[in-house]
């Protein structure tokens, strides 16, 4: 089994915001657009490098994504910021016609997605978001793990031609991936090798499986775990490679249940290897106010919660 | 350049192609359509500045962006008499495996169209960001739109007229097809929007108004008068005085041919007070 460890933690959004810094000195084409949430969302840095190449839109999402869609003509790339919640469901329908369907090289870049964003409460902490995305046709949907994943991800979207969602979070959380890792879209990452069960993990979920694998192997069950950074496409042949082996998978995700990571799973599997399956995520509910910590454990959204689960699931085999 | 005589006639034939697209398949917005020909033909024939052949990021040339998509047959029209496409493909209007889908699309790959339209209110946006990006590229070629006056019953509208006025977006001239008219009746009717020229100058724009909507030589000479307003620090806006369903007496002034298609006698009746000038497809 391999020892996981991290010397430092930091909250995802920085490695977007460094990610951004680090475009604005290499591809000239790269502008950024930010509603009213410059601090949250790290832009901080680009900005002050490439004030021309900032555009400040003020509180009004939909002409942010808009505004975003009409600036690929001409070569632009652009990186939109702003919360999660205000990124996705706000702003459904100009993402759907202007950007998706018109098939324009935006970057939708999501800050303080779901549970983690803590005391602002459920107004903000969108769970549906990553089922809002994969939905639409020609959408990549990516949900990096740590600060460097996230980095690095930041970095190879500007390089992927197509609308892509980018997804992250506020909370700090260790950094436990290479900070020279290539950042390949599609393609999962195999965490931990094991016999008795598959943990597919995404975001925020990928350490605390790293956690529960832990605790599992204590108990005398091996884990394969699968960091799923990208949400769609999924990387269907390392999951099938991995459930041929294990017998059974347990995702994890801080989303709901209903159109998350699970869902896409689940719907691979059915089709071509019908697995025992249980979901770590929110059940059909909104979140509220606390402490992350507090509410991931509430919600069952932690180390425990696979430990749970993985248990289950293999009693189901 | 062509002159005033070639300009109607060009207009009279866009009728033709309007009516004929809509008639075919039963379905379609002529209305809107036919209130927009003149300013349609105006803008591709007289005023914006257009290469040959048509790439997606339109370097070098004026752009234009249709944000009331549901009046694609006057835009398919002239975009094909135009020289984008083949003008015989207007028989594929609305049918299945088409390029000229009900609303205009990026999708199927149609030259002369930049971003899909229909969901209403998106389309000053877009317009906005493609003159934001003519800025970074240091050209100096200008940016169009066309908006319906229900349209702006939207509130992204709103938030774009105030984006464009504050951050002096001012190589962009958006235009409001100002009929009156909407599905449900008059814009009175369904929701009052008051004063435009005073919401639009409150916002921060400058505004000029065409009268006669319906006329090439005020649509050019008020177009040519938007053009030179451009440059100077504001965005402009025209309001577009025009007559719903224009050029064919029993569409006209009336609501009632937003969305409706004419049956055979009535398109006899419309094309036999539009005859043939171009050619038909």
């Amino acid at each position: 089994m391999k020892t996981y460890t991290y010397t430092e933690k930091k909250d995802t959004r920085s490695g977007f915001g460094a990610g951004l810094a680090e475009l604005g000195k290499t591809n000239e084409n790269v502008v950024a657009l930010c509603a009213d949430l410059i601090g949250s969302l790290k832009m901080d840095e680009f900005i002050k490098n490439n004030p021309e190449r900032f555009f400040q839109i003020g509180i009004a999402e939909a002409n942010m994504m808009g505004i975003a869609a009409g600036l690929t003509i001409g070569g632009k790339i652009p990186f939109t910021g702003t919360f999660a919640n205000f990124s996705t469901g706000r702003v459904y329908d100009q993402i759907r016609q202007s950007i998706a369907y018109s098939n324009k090289n935006v970057k939708i870049c999501a800050s303080h997605a779901g549970l983690t964003l803590g005391e602002d409460g459920a107004t903000h902490q969108i769970l549906e978001d990553i089922g809002l995305m994969k939905m639409l046709p020609g959408m990549t949907v990516i949900n990096p793990c740590d600060y460097n994943q996230t980095k690095a991800a930041t970095i190879a979207i500007a390089e992927f031609e197509g609308p892509v969602y980018l997804r992250f979070g506020r909370p700090s959380v260790p950094i436990f991936t290479p900070d020279d890792q290539k950042f390949e879209i599609g393609k999962a990452v195999q965490l931990q090798e094991g016999a008795d069960v598959t943990i597919i993990a995404t975001g925020h979920l990928v350490w605390e499986s790293l956690l529960a694998a832990e605790t599992l192997y204590a108990q005398g069950i091996s884990a394969d775990v699968i960091n799923i950074h990208t949400i769609k496409p999924l990387d269907d042949e390392a999951i099938l490679k991995s459930v041929r082996k294990t017998g059974c998978v347990v995702t994890a995700e801080e989303h709901n249940v209903l159109g998350g990571l699970g869902e896409s799973v689940a719907r691979v599997l059915g089709q071509q290897h019908p697995t025992p399956q249980e979901f770590v995520g929110t059940n059909d509910t909104f979140g509220e106010s606390g402490t992350p910590a507090q509410l991931m454990e509430k919600y069952g959204l932690n180390a425990d919660a696979v430990v749970k689960a993985v248990q289950k699931v293999i009693k189901r085999k | 350049m062509p002159n005033t005589q070639q300009l109607e006639d060009f207009v009279t034939q866009v009728r033709r192609d309007i009516i004929r697209q809509v008639h075919k398949v039963n379905s379609g917005h002529p209305g809107g359509s036919l209130g927009c020909a003149e300013f349609f033909v105006s803008l591709y024939q007289e005023i914006m500045d257009r290469n040959d052949g048509f790439d997606m990021d339109g370097r070098g040339e004026d752009l234009f962006f249709l944000s009331n998509g549901h009046i694609s047959p006057v835009y398919y029209s002239v975009l094909a008499r135009s020289g984008y496409f083949p003008v015989e493909e207007l028989n594929t209007f609305r049918l299945i495996n088409s390029r000229l889908q009900g609303h205009p699309t990026t999708h199927e790959g149609l030259p002369g169209i930049r971003i899909a339209s229909g969901s209403l209110g998106q389309g000053m946006s877009v317009a906005i960001g493609s003159a934001l990006s003519k800025k970074l590229n240091g050209e100096d070629h200008l940016v169009y739109s066309l908006h319906g006056d229900g349209e702006l019953q939207e509130g992204q509208i709103w938030e774009a007229a105030m984006y464009a006025a504050g951050k002096k977006v001012d190589n962009l001239i958006s235009t409001i097809d100002y009929n009156g008219q909407q599905i449900d009746g008059s814009t009175d009717d369904v929701l009052p929007m008051g004063d435009l020229k005073a919401k639009f100058e409150a916002f921060g724009w400058d505004v000029l108004e065409i009268k006669e909507g319906n006329s090439i030589p005020a649509v050019v000479a008020g177009l040519k008068e938007a053009k030179s307003r451009t440059g100077k620090g504001k965005p402009v806006c025209v309001l577009l005085h025009t007559v719903m369903g224009n050029g064919i007496d029993f569409m006209m002034h009336t609501h009632a041919w937003h969305g409706k298609a004419p049956n055979d006698e009535q398109l006899a009746i419309g094309l036999a007070q539009n005859l043939e000038t171009l050619g038909d497809y």
